[in-house]
């Protein structure tokens, strides 16, 4: 049964990813829908980022805000993307272990 | 200084394939803790170590499996557990389209497999990486990155199953801030040289909160994504063929 649900996951998971390979190759955009799609990346950064964020720790949503605030910091300080992911690890660390 | 070596089709193969591994790191470190940490749970939720990592290699969508595993767990029926998971990855559709549509000069052997990789972080980092499309042999450079992903995904889930709980439980929760991290890392620099990306990303954030009011999460996503970015539709310029 597991290998059943397993299966179905995959399915409809995998086939809304490779449907538009097809789309792509069959159909031509006008261009505003070419602009839209070219957005489509930074809108998605958006919503991946909030309100998710606020859930890091569910019961106390400024540790994930305040993760995400140093975050900023260090992105806009340009550093490394690693560092900028390990500065907020260990920002989240300090604020649910140690305060 | 410059070698004056004639770079042959070999060569960029391989340093395409280099930097798409090196581009990959990020997700990497992101993937490993929350990976584990999904084997660890979907052990306990009575899976076995085969079960676990085959749902990595065949689903391979963080959030999904996750769910899948709690409502295995719970008893959940299949067909309700398999819409649930249509409904949370149908963003990929979206995020497919627009990369697809930026790989419109690849083949479809290239297009299809690559595809199948995209999650939010690969497509993510890809798609700021929208340079590579132009370049030559730009396809091993996206294979490389989505198949270092895809490789971190099954053996950190097939680690978590197989090791158990191996990370202290305030190192694995402060682990959970990695993606968001990730993605803050990607889409503060399109700001800082275009700050339109941020309008966009903005409007994506606002319409994402108010519908995941009363919406599944999957849609709220997909809508926040769909109309944040028909603002581009408005603020971005033509792109030059």
């Amino acid at each position: 049964m597991i290998l059943i649900i397993i299966l179905g996951m995959s399915l409809v998971t995998m086939i809304p990813r490779f449907m538009p390979a097809y789309i792509v190759d069959n159909v031509h955009f006008p261009d505003w829908v070419n602009r839209w799609l070219n957005a489509i990346p930074y809108a998605a950064l958006g919503a991946l980022i909030f309100p998710g964020i606020l859930t890091v720790k569910p019961d106390q949503p400024y540790v994930g805000l305040t993760g995400g605030l140093i975050a900023i910091l260090l992105a806009v300080l340009r550093l490394n993307i690693i560092l900028v992911v390990i500065g907020a690890i260990a920002t989240v660390f300090f604020l649910t272990t140690i305060l | 200084m410059v070698t004056k070596v004639m770079e042959n089709a070999t060569s960029t193969k391989l340093i395409q394939a280099q930097r798409g591994i090196a581009t990959g790191i990020p997700i990497m470190l992101g993937y490993l803790p929350i990976a584990i940490a999904y084997g660890v749970l979907a052990k306990q939720s009575g899976l076995t170590i085969a079960e676990v990592t085959l749902m990595s290699i065949l689903v391979y969508a963080g959030a999904a499996q996750f769910m899948g595993a709690n409502l295995i767990a719970v008893g959940t029926g299949a067909i309700e557990i398999i819409i649930a998971t249509f409904v949370l990855n149908f963003r990929h559709f979206v995020m497919s389209l627009s990369f697809m549509n930026r790989l419109r000069g690849f083949g479809l052997k290239w297009k299809v497999p690559l595809s199948l990789g995209l999650t939010d972080e690969s497509f993510s980092v890809a798609s700021l990486h929208g340079e590579k499309a132009k370049q030559e042999n730009g396809t091993y450079f996206y294979a490389a990155l989505m198949l270092t992903a895809y490789l971190s995904w099954i053996s950190g889930s097939f680690l978590g199953a197989l090791l158990g709980d191996v990370m202290p439980q305030s190192l694995s929760q402060s682990m959970g801030i990695a993606l968001y991290a990730m993605f803050i890392g990607l889409l503060i620099p399109s700001v800082k040289k275009e700050i339109k990306m941020g309008l966009i990303a903005l409007i994506a954030m606002l319409v994402n909160f108010i519908f995941s009011q009363f919406l599944d999460t999957g849609w709220a996503i997909v809508l926040g994504t769909l109309i944040g970015g028909l603002i581009g539709v408005f603020v971005l310029k033509e792109e030059k063929k």
